[in-house]
C-alpha cells in the first residue's frame, strides 16, 4: 500500500493505483480528455500534467502509478502553466465552432478552456481540416473537432468489441477512421457520443436539437431490455429528446444499448392518445373514457369470470400488472398469463426465472455456459459486462448451446441442438468436466430456449447442470435465466401466473378460438396473433398502436415508460422505480388508474386510490417489492419438470436487435439501424 | 437698510423683469423642440430598438441556432427550434420573440457569436393589436432586410467600441 502526499495531504492507495486516481480519492480535480476510468490509459492528451517531487518535468498523472513517498503538487505555477501549454496547443487546431456545435454546454474542452485557455489565440497560421467520416446512422461525425484523445477507438475494442475505428497517420494528422466506412456496427455504439470529450462525435439523430440548458432531467429506468438499465431521460416541452446513461456500478456501469438510446423517437410515432371503441361496421371508432368504459361494461355483463382473460405484455410495469390481477380476481377469473412469447417454465422457485448471480456477479465466473441465449442481442450490457471479464484474464472459457453468433469473445460452440443440452444434463457430454473444474461456474439460460414445447424440461436439464457441476453453493449461485422482457420477472414476482384452475396462454388462446373465452384482456400484449383470439372480445390497453391494438374492439390508452411512475424488476430481480418525465400523450392515462376506473365501472372498486396505496398493496402481494435496488437472494429449491427435451434446434427468439417492443417498431432510427446494419446480413443469417 | 433694499426691488419689480428677460432671452436661442414625426433627433450607434436578424451579404441567414441569445434572455421573449437545414448546417426552424415580454436589455445582441440578432435603430413599431408583436422568423429577417444598411453602419460606428 503506497503512501503519498498530494497538495500537504497523505494518502494510502491500493497498489497499482495512479497519480490521478489518487487525486480523485481526495477530491482534488485533474483535467483530462484521454484518460476515461473504464478504458486502458494511452496518456496521449498530456492535460493531467501534474509536479511530482524530485521528477525534473511535470508528468501525467493517469499513467503514473502512485508510488511510495511521492510527493504530489497539482497546483502550483509550474502545474498550471504545463495545462495552460497543453491547452494551447489542443485548441490550435480545434475549430472553436461551439456555436453550432451540439456538445456546446457540456463539452470537456470548452469547461477545461475556460480555467485553462487564453483568451486569445497565437497562432496565425491556417488550421486543419479533416474530412468527416460515416459512422452509420447514429453518429454524426465532425472530424475537425477531435483532439485526437483516442477514446472512441479504446471503446470500440475494449468495451463494444468490434474493432471498426483506428487512427491513421500520426501526431497532428492522425485521424480517427473506420475501418470501412459502413457504421460502427456494435449494439452499444451510442456510447461513442458520451465517451467522446469533445463535439467530433455526436447523436445524429438528436442533431442540433436542443440545448443541455433547455432540458428537463428526469432520472428513469429503460424497459427496451430485461437489463434495467439506469438512464436520465432529458425532455423539453411534452418530448423526450435523448436518453442518457446514468452511472449504476451493478446494472449498467455507464453504458446503454443503442436500442434504449435511440428508439425514443418511436414514443412520438403510432401512439394511441384517446379511447377507440370497434363499431358496428368492424371500424375502429374515436370515442371518449365514458363510451369505452361503457362498451366494455355492455360486454362484460353476463360473461362469467371463468370466460374471462388476462394477458400482460413485454413492457408493463408492476403497478397495472397487480391492478389488472386483483380486477380479475374480483371478476372469477383465473386465467392470467404474463409469457405472452408462450415460453413454458416452472415458476414457483423464484431462482428458478431469475438471474441470480447478478450482472455484477458475471465478473466472479471463470467459465460460463449459454444456452439458447445470444446475449450481445438480448442484453448488450451482460454481454459487455461477460467481455469485460474476458478482457481481465479471469474468465477461462465460454461454451455456447444454441446458434452461434459472433458475441465479441471466443466462444467454444458446443453444438445446437437439444440433445446437446441433455447430454449435457446427464454428464455424458466432455464440457460438463470443464465446468466442474471450474471455480464458479456460470450458466445462462436464454428465454428464447425456454420459448419450445419442452421449456419446463430445458429448464430442469439446466438446473440439473448447474446442480452437478457445482454452480450452486452457499457463496455462489451460477444458475441465470435471461429475459428478454423488462415487464416479464416484475409480471412473475407479481404472480400473473393462472391461478388454481386457470388457463394459460396456450389455453386462452385455445379456448378464445372454440368460444370458451369470451373476453381477453390485453395489457400491452402485441406479440400475439390477432387471428389467434378468434371471436373473443379484445380489451387493449397500452401505448402504441401495434399488432394487439389492430385486433381490439376496445382501445384504451396508457402511458408509455417515460409517462408514469412506475416499478419495474430486471433480469437479476432487481426492483427498480422508472419516474415520470412527460405527460401522457392526449387522453392517455397511467395504466393502473385506467384499471382503477374500470374497475368501478364495473362494480367491483378496487381498495387503492393513489400511488402510496398502490404501492403498499405490491408489498403485500410480494415482499420483494419493498427491497428497492438490491437484490433479494433467492433460496434453491426443486423447480422445472425433468423430460424429454426434443432435438431440435435452439433458434434465437430477436430476428432483429433494433425492432422488438412496440416502441423501437415505431422508431424510425430503428428503422435507419436495420437499414444499415442488419440488411446486408439478413440474408446470409436467413442461410445459416 | 436692509427693509429699504427689499422694499425697493419689490417697488421696482426686479425679480419679476430678471425672469421675464430669461424666457425673453429664449427667443434668440436655438430651439430644442423638434417636428417629431418629420424631424428626429441624433441616435446613437448603439440605440436598442425593434429586434432584426441579419443576413450575409450573398443572402444566407446569420443565424446558428446556437440559442445563446434564448440561453441568455432575461425575460424569457425568445424560443429557438432547430434541426439540421437539407444542406446538413445548423439553421433554425422557429425563431420567435415576444416583443411584449422583451425589455429591450440589448443582451441577445451582445450573446450573438455571429451579429445576426441585434436591435435595430428602428423605434416605431407600435401596433393595434398584441398579437401583431410575437414576431417570428420571417418579420424578424424581413425587418432585417429592411434596416440592414443603417443596422450594418451602426455596428461599423460601433466597432471600435466592442
Amino acid at each position: 500500500m503506497p503512501k503519498l502526499t498530494i497538495d500537504g495531504i497523505e494518502v494510502e492507495v491500493a497498489p497499482g493505483t495512479s497519480v490521478l486516481q489518487a487525486c480523485e480519492q481526495l477530491g482534488i480535480e485533474v483535467p483530462r480528455f484521454c484518460y476515461h476510468e473504464r478504458l486502458s490509459v494511452p496518456a496521449n492528451c498530456r492535460m493531467c500534467l501534474v509536479e511530482v517531487e524530485r521528477s525534473p518535468k511535470p508528468v501525467a498523472s493517469c499513467a503514473m502509478p502512485a508510488g511510495e513517498g511521492m510527493v504530489v503538487k497539482t497546483n502550483t505555477d509550474t502545474v498550471h502553466k504545463a495545462r495552460k501549454g497543453v491547452m494551447e496547443f489542443l485548441l490550435i487546431n480545434h475549430p472553436l465552432d461551439c456555436p453550432i456545435c451540439d456538445q456546446g454546454g457540456e463539452c470537456d474542452l470548452q469547461d477545461q478552456a475556460v480555467s485553462y485557455g487564453y483568451d486569445r489565440g497565437r497562432y496565425e497560421e491556417n488550421k486543419r481540416a479533416v474530412k468527416d467520416k460515416y459512422m452509420g446512422p447514429l453518429i454524426r461525425t465532425y472530424m475537425t473537432r477531435c483532439i485526437q484523445c483516442t477514446r472512441c477507438i479504446r471503446f470500440v475494442d475494449e468495451i463494444a468489441g468490434v474493432p471498426a475505428l483506428g487512427g491513421l497517420a500520426r501526431g497532428e494528422h492522425l485521424e480517427i477512421t473506420p475501418a470501412l466506412e459502413v457504421g460502427v456496427n456494435s449494439e452499444m455504439s451510442g456510447n461513442l457520443v458520451d465517451v467522446c470529450p469533445v463535439g467530433a462525435l455526436t447523436s445524429k439523430p438528436y442533431a442540433f436539437n436542443a440545448r443541455p440548458w433547455e432540458l428537463r432531467k428526469t432520472e428513469s429506468i429503460d424497459v427496451m431490455d430485461a437489463v434495467g438499465s439506469n438512464i436520465r431521460v432529458d425532455a423539453r416541452g411534452g418530448e423526450v429528446l435523448r436518453v442518457l446513461p446514468r452511472l449504476h456500478e451493478d446494472v449498467n456501469e455507464e453504458w446503454i444499448s443503442d436500442k434504449t438510446r435511440y428508439a425514443i423517437d418511436g414514443l412520438k410515432r403510432q401512439r394511441l392518445d384517446r379511447p377507440y371503441v370497434r363499431g358496428t361496421d368492424g371500424k375502429l371508432k374515436p370515442a371518449t373514457w365514458a363510451e369505452a368504459f361503457a362498451a366494455i361494461k355492455t360486454r362484460l355483463a353476463n360473461v362469467p369470470g371463468s370466460k374471462i382473460a388476462g394477458i400482460a405484455g413485454d413492457l408493463v410495469d408492476v403497478e397495472s400488472v397487480v391492478a389488472l390481477k386483483d380486477l380479475l380476481t374480483k371478476l372469477g377469473s383465473a386465467n392470467l398469463d404474463c409469457r405472452q412469447d408462450g415460453a413454458q417454465f416452472d415458476t414457483s422457485n423464484r431462482a428458478g426465472y431469475i438471474f441470480n448471480t447478478g450482472i455484477a456477479g458475471i465478473e466472479n465466473a471463470d467459465v460460463v455456459l449459454l444456452i439458447g441465449t445470444n446475449p450481445r442481442w438480448e442484453a448488450p450490457l451482460v454481454n459487455a459486462r461477460i467481455r469485460k471479464t474476458y478482457l481481465t484474464g479471469k474468465l477461462k472459457k465460454v461454451a455456447v448451446v444454441g446458434q452461434n453468433f459472433d458475441l465479441t469473445y471466443p466462444t467454444e460452440f458446443l453444438g445446437n441442438s437439444g440433445s446437446v443440452l441433455s447430454a449435457l444434463a446427464d454428464g455424458s457430454h466432455p464440457f460438463v468436466e470443464t465446468l466442474k473444474a471450474a471455480k464458479n461456474p456460470l450458466i445462462i439460460l436464454g428465454a428464447g430456449a425456454l420459448r419450445r414445447g419442452d421449456g419446463l424440461a430445458v429448464q430442469a436439464a439446466s438446473r440439473a447442470i448447474a446442480e452437478n457441476v457445482g454452480a450452486v453453493r452457499e457463496d455462489w449461485n451460477g444458475f441465470n435465466v435471461l429475459h428478454l422482457a423488462a415487464g416479464r420477472v416484475g409480471a412473475l414476482d407479481a404472480g400473473f401466473l393462472p391461478g388454481p384452475g386457470g388457463r394459460d396462454l396456450a389455453g386462452i388462446l385455445a379456448g378464445a378460438q372454440s368460444g370458451e373465452i369470451e373476453a381477453v384482456y390485453l395489457l400491452g400484449a402485441d406479440e400475439i396473433d390477432g387471428a389467434k383470439l378468434g371471436k373473443a372480445f379484445v380489451v387493449y390497453q397500452g401505448h402504441h398502436g401495434d399488432r394487439g391494438a389492430h385486433r381490439a374492439d376496445v382501445i384504451l390508452p396508457g402511458a408509455a415508460y417515460t409517462e408514469k411512475n412506475a416499478t419495474y424488476v430486471n433480469t437479476e430481480g432487481r426492483v427498480q422505480h422508472a419516474r415520470f418525465a412527460t405527460f401522457p400523450l392526449g387522453e392517455a392515462r397511467e395504466d393502473w388508474k385506467i384499471l382503477r376506473a374500470l374497475s368501478t365501472e364495473l362494480g367491483q372498486a378496487l381498495p387503492y386510490d393513489t400511488l402510496a396505496q398502490l404501492r403498499q398493496r405490491l408489498v403485500q402481494v410480494n415482499p420483494v417489492f419493498a427491497t428497492l435496488d438490491r437484490l433479494v437472494p433467492s433460496v434453491w429449491g426443486p423447480f422445472g419438470q425433468a423430460g424429454t427435451i426434443a432435438d431440435a434446434h435452439f433458434a434465437s427468439p430477436i430476428e432483429n436487435f433494433y425492432m422488438t417492443d412496440p416502441i423501437s417498431r415505431a422508431s424510425q432510427t430503428m428503422a435507419q439501424c436495420t437499414e444499415a446494419f442488419l440488411k446486408p446480413a439478413l440474408p446470409a443469417a436467413a442461410a445459416e | 437698510m436692509a427693509l429699504l433694499d427689499r422694499t425697493a426691488r419689490g417697488l421696482f419689480l426686479v425679480e419679476l423683469v430678471k425672469g421675464m428677460a430669461l424666457t425673453f432671452s429664449y427667443m434668440f436661442r436655438p430651439r430644442a423642440t423638434i417636428n417629431y414625426p418629420y424631424e428626429r433627433g441624433p441616435t446613437s450607434p448603439r440605440f436598442r430598438g425593434e429586434h432584426a436578424l441579419r443576413r450575409y451579404p450573398n443572402g444566407e441567414e446569420r443565424c446558428i441556432a446556437c440559442k445563446l441569445c434564448e440561453a441568455i434572455c432575461p425575460a424569457l421573449a425568445i424560443t429557438i427550434e432547430a434541426e439540421p437545414r437539407e444542406d446538413g448546417s445548423r439553421r433554425t426552424t422557429r425563431y420567435d420573440i415576444d416583443m411584449t415580454k422583451c425589455i429591450y436589455c440589448g443582451l441577445c445582441q451582445e450573446a450573438c457569436p455571429v451579429d445576426a440578432i441585434v436591435e435595430g435603430p428602428n423605434l416605431e413599431f407600435a401596433t393595434e393589436t398584441r398579437e401583431e408583436l410575437f414576431y417570428n422568423k420571417e418579420k424578424l429577417l424581413a425587418n432585417g432586410d429592411r434596416w440592414e444598411a443603417l443596422i450594418a453602419a451602426n455596428l461599423a460606428a460601433d466597432a471600435p467600441y466592442r
